[in-house]
């Protein structure tokens, strides 16, 4: 890649995202334009991908809306998302979560992840 | 009927994406345009038509030929490696050595890019002409991407002149027209294109104001 797309590539990677992973439940407030006025409307959910780099990276969150689960795939620097916060983080084995969308309830839960001790 | 078209000269770096203010991704191609310089005016009076010739890109001086350069010097410029003719009514406003750079466009703008297609070797029908091939099953042997007929027995009897077949492809002087010029770096000098250009990268690609309306072929 030529080093003047490179930067402007990178120009446009947020340093406001927090860090998460797959396995993480976050709230994604997202702008949302309706006619000419703009409000936030939340989306929370499990991250069930992440995938890509730099400024193409793309996550999906999935949340179980009235009994039916709603996926939604955003790019993770795209200046439609007003802020993420990460509600929790879960201790997943996998990379990508797919194996959530056949199951339910109890058994879609993820354990949270212990936070690992800061040695040095 | 006046036509003012403005041109320059520039590198196709390749494609990207970019996020427009609503949040969108567009997809862009990013041309490192200019500087170029003018090095010669045509004008009616003189040479029988209205253009402004452009040059661009960096070429060692001494592997210039001596006609070239003189050329180059008549211009008072440095000698460059490309030169391209851009044909405008308004060539009239252009001096010798005056500089065209990526400034000239804004964005928003309608533009043509022209450039030389990447080259594809020797290729069938279906790649070079879009033919649909024959059945991939009914009885079909060994012929899935043939071109089919291309002569009949007794009518027409012969192959007609100018029938599309096989054949290089690529490597030809190509024009997309109606490109929308999403953004301008008049720091860098790169334009940012929305769509694909044709070239590879690395290549050089001449960048023009649209030639045709766009709501003249919307009503088509």
């Amino acid at each position: 890649m030529h080093t003047a797309i490179a930067e402007l590539e990178q120009a446009q990677v947020r340093p406001d995202i927090p860090a998460f992973r797959p396995g993480d439940t976050l709230k994604v407030h997202v702008n949302v334009k309706e006619g000419n006025r703009s409000r936030v409307q939340v989306f929370q959910g499990v991250v069930i991908r992440r995938q890509g780099s730099g400024a193409r990276e793309t996550f999906t969150v999935r949340k179980v809306s009235y009994g039916v689960g709603v996926e939604r795939t955003f790019p993770v620097h795209t200046p439609a998302i007003d802020k993420i916060e990460v509600v929790t983080r879960g201790r997943v084995r996998r990379a990508k979560l797919y194996y959530l969308r056949s199951l339910r309830g109890k058994a879609a839960r993820i354990r949270e992840r212990r936070e690992p001790t800061l040695a040095k | 009927m006046t036509k003012q078209i403005k041109g320059v000269l520039g590198t196709k770096l390749g494609m990207t994406q970019v996020f427009a203010d609503d949040g969108r991704i567009v997809p862009v191609t990013v041309v490192a345009a200019g500087p170029c310089v003018v090095t010669a005016v045509r004008t009616p009076d003189a040479d029988g038509y209205s253009a402004v010739q452009l040059g661009f890109g960096e070429i060692d001086p001494r592997r210039v030929t001596k006609p070239v350069a003189g050329h180059f010097a008549k211009a008072g410029v440095t000698p460059r490696r490309y030169l391209v003719e851009v044909r405008t009514d308004d060539a009239a406003s252009y001096t010798l050595g005056q500089e065209v750079t990526a400034q000239t466009f804004a964005p928003g703008e309608l533009v043509d890019v022209t450039a030389t297609s990447k080259g594809k070797g020797f290729a069938g029908v279906v790649k070079r002409h879009g033919f649909k091939g024959l059945s991939s099953s009914h009885g079909t042997k060994r012929k899935h991407r043939a071109p089919g007929s291309i002569g009949g027995c007794a009518y027409p009897g012969h192959v007609f002149k100018g029938l599309r077949m096989a054949g290089r492809m690529g490597g030809e002087r190509t024009t997309t027209a109606n490109l929308t010029l999403h953004g301008v770096d008049a720091d860098r000098g790169l334009l940012l294109i929305k769509g694909a250009v044709p070239g590879a990268a690395g290549s050089l690609v001449l960048v023009r104001n649209a030639a045709k309306s766009p709501a003249k072929s919307e009503a088509r």
